[in-house]
């Protein structure tokens, strides 16, 4: 694999269903061997993004190249690059896991031989060996989901894209398909993956494209989104919720910034800039106060509360990607 | 890893006839995999016809009386016939929508294979389905005293016209499969009934209120019975209507079946091509 090379450009992609407008002058820069995650809640695009990729639908405007070629005048040649992960497995219930990935081995032209053979490799290689001749039926969501990206990469893609690649399924078996990820990144295939869990996006990609309402609203590192909506946080859980008021103003004094409080659970969070100093002045305040903690702590914030910020108040026009943490607020 | 041990793409950039007609074969084959390895399935689609047989044979075929002196069996079996061939579009048009639902189709179409292949090979399986059909049917038919009276070719004829318009059906099924939700395919049938039934199956357009015979002498299914009546040498001469459809069932039988293969093909490979949701 050449390094350094871009594996999906994309610039101005355009699509509208009607009168919804599915992506707007969508620009994406995906490095080779990189994973890019494609975030954003339903409707924001994410699927249409990979389904005109993946040369399964024409974008109105802009134009896009996977793998060095054209998706529109291409897609023949798109084709022969990529593996597909859609939001439903694939998986025939009726076959068993090794007939599935035969069937698509053929239907990559590898003859009978080669593609029993490449099954074999990918059972495997993705810990389906021993359910191999098992109908599809019996297996669980996550050997599905396996079988799933296994059937993707009978031909071993350049580019893999991935639609919501776990969701529905429960923690361990998510646990199970990032690890067979994890392991294809690390064999240098590019991916691309839409996800609504961050602690996936998290987990997995080097580059996080968020979106909203067909455009993008931030890009950027997992840790660089993170500290674009302000850095650390200090978290503090309170024994009385009597003591909500006087805690608040104590937290807005120290961190000068407007605590988020939550009053019955007793909650109370801010951004702060020295973290070890604003938690020794907190602790000690609290305590001069006679305001008692049941907890406190300081912490980076989630990806969770990126989204919120970015994409959580659809009244907001969405600027251009600069979040601004004073503006920032939870959303109803 | 995966990299090195994963076989590069093949070298080909164009589908050749070779790629469409093996590419169709082994979608063909999962097709037909799945029929039988659901027996319900299998038994649900061949009960369909024979209660059919029975019901309208026997329940209905009581209070029928055939002009002529035939008898009402004899008269309803290539009505059945051609019946099953237009009721299986239900299951063209169910298989493909579960398909689609199930990301199968999406996949099939980012894939560097045959595209024909997919709409081929889905035809070529539910032609071998319905040729078993038949078969089935005409079992049934020989016990319950329906035979062909006519020599091998007349006959052969016949199930050709019958497949013929269940190959016509395969292109509605498929267009509609591609068109609707996995959901709303589970009812066409339903649609497909009285289609089905304004027609000279079960009784002669003659006896129907002058509008409604026009329409059963319309409809298409009615070309391909009238037809195979005659062909099976099952009709009599009092029955054949004096109407242009009645009197040109054959030519029908055959114009019918390939209007319809003109217009849904097209529409359906279309559709597949650009399968948006």
């Amino acid at each position: 694999m050449a390094a350094g090379r871009d594996a999906v450009v994309t610039h101005g992609l355009g699509k509208r269903f009607g009168s919804k407008v599915a992506l707007a002058d969508f620009d994406l820069t995906v490095a080779e061997g990189s994973v890019c995650g494609l975030l954003g809640p339903n409707g924001a695009g994410k699927t249409t993004a990979v389904r005109v990729l993946a040369t399964l639908l024409r974008a109105d405007t802009g134009r896009a190249e996977v793998a060095g070629f054209d998706v529109a005048r291409e897609p023949g040649m798109v084709r022969r690059q990529i593996g597909l992960t859609g939001q439903q497995a694939t998986v025939d219930d009726i076959l068993t896991g090794r007939e599935n990935l035969i069937m698509w081995g053929q239907l990559f032209h590898l003859g009978s031989r080669a593609a029993a053979r490449r099954a074999d490799e990918l059972l495997e290689q993705f810990g389906l060996t021993d359910a191999a001749d098992r109908r599809a039926k019996l297996y669980s969501g996550g050997m599905r989901r396996r079988l799933d990206i296994a059937s993707s990469l009978v031909l071993a893609p350049r580019v893999f894209f991935l639609d919501e690649p776990t969701t529905g399924l429960d923690p361990r078996n998510r646990g199970e398909v990032w690890n067979a990820l994890r392991k294809l990144v690390a064999g240098g295939t590019t991916v691309l993956m839409t996800t609504q869990y961050l602690d996936e996006a998290d987990q997995l990609a080097d580059q996080i494209v968020v979106l909203d309402g067909g455009r993008t609203v931030a890009e950027g590192t997992p840790s660089q989104l993170k500290s674009a909506i302000g850095g650390d946080r200090i978290d503090i859980l309170l024994r009385d919720e009597a003591d909500v008021p006087a805690a608040t103003a104590l937290l807005a004094r120290i961190t000068g910034a407007e605590p988020e409080v939550d009053a019955p659970l007793r909650r109370l969070s801010a951004p702060v800039q020295d973290r070890v100093a604003a938690l020794t002045e907190v602790v000690r305040a609290l305590d001069h106060g006679g305001l008692v903690a049941e907890d406190i702590g300081v912490r980076r914030p989630t990806l969770d509360e990126v989204f919120l910020r970015l994409t959580g108040r659809p009244a907001e026009p969405s600027t251009d990607g600069e979040p601004e943490a004073e503006k920032a607020g939870v959303a109803a | 890893m995966t990299a090195v041990t994963a076989p590069a793409p093949p070298p080909h950039a164009a589908s050749p006839l070779r790629w469409v007609l093996s590419d169709s074969w082994t979608v063909a084959r999962r097709d037909l995999i799945h029929w039988t390895r659901n027996p319900t399935v299998i038994v649900a689609g061949l009960a369909f016809p024979i209660m059919f047989v029975l019901l309208y044979g026997y329940v209905f075929g009581s209070a029928m009386i055939v002009p002529g002196g035939g008898g009402y069996r004899e008269f309803l079996m290539p009505g059945m016939f051609a019946q099953t061939m237009m009721f299986g579009a239900a299951a063209t048009i169910s298989a493909v929508a579960a398909d689609k639902a199930r990301g199968v189709t999406d996949r099939f179409r980012s894939m560097p294979m045959a595209q024909p292949a997919v709409v081929m090979g889905r035809s070529a399986a539910d032609m071998v389905n319905s040729v078993l059909d038949l078969a089935v049917l005409v079992a049934c038919g020989l016990l319950v005293g329906w035979s062909s009276n006519t020599g091998p070719l007349p006959t052969l004829t016949a199930f050709g016209l019958l497949l013929l318009l269940r190959f016509a059906m395969i292109w509605v099924g498929i267009y509609l499969g591609l068109v609707v939700s996995q959901e709303a395919a589970a009812s066409t049938w339903a649609l497909l009934f009285p289609l089905t039934m304004i027609s000279n199956t079960f009784v002669d357009p003659s006896l129907m209120p002058a509008w409604l015979g026009t329409v059963a002498e319309w409809n298409p299914l009615s070309a391909t019975v009238a037809a195979t009546r005659e062909l099976f040498g099952n009709s009599v001469p009092e029955l054949v209507g004096t109407s242009w459809p009645a009197q040109n069932a054959l030519l029908l039988a055959v114009v019918w079946p390939v209007l319809i293969v003109a217009i849904f093909l097209p529409l359906a490979v279309r559709r597949y091509h650009s399968a948006a949701r």
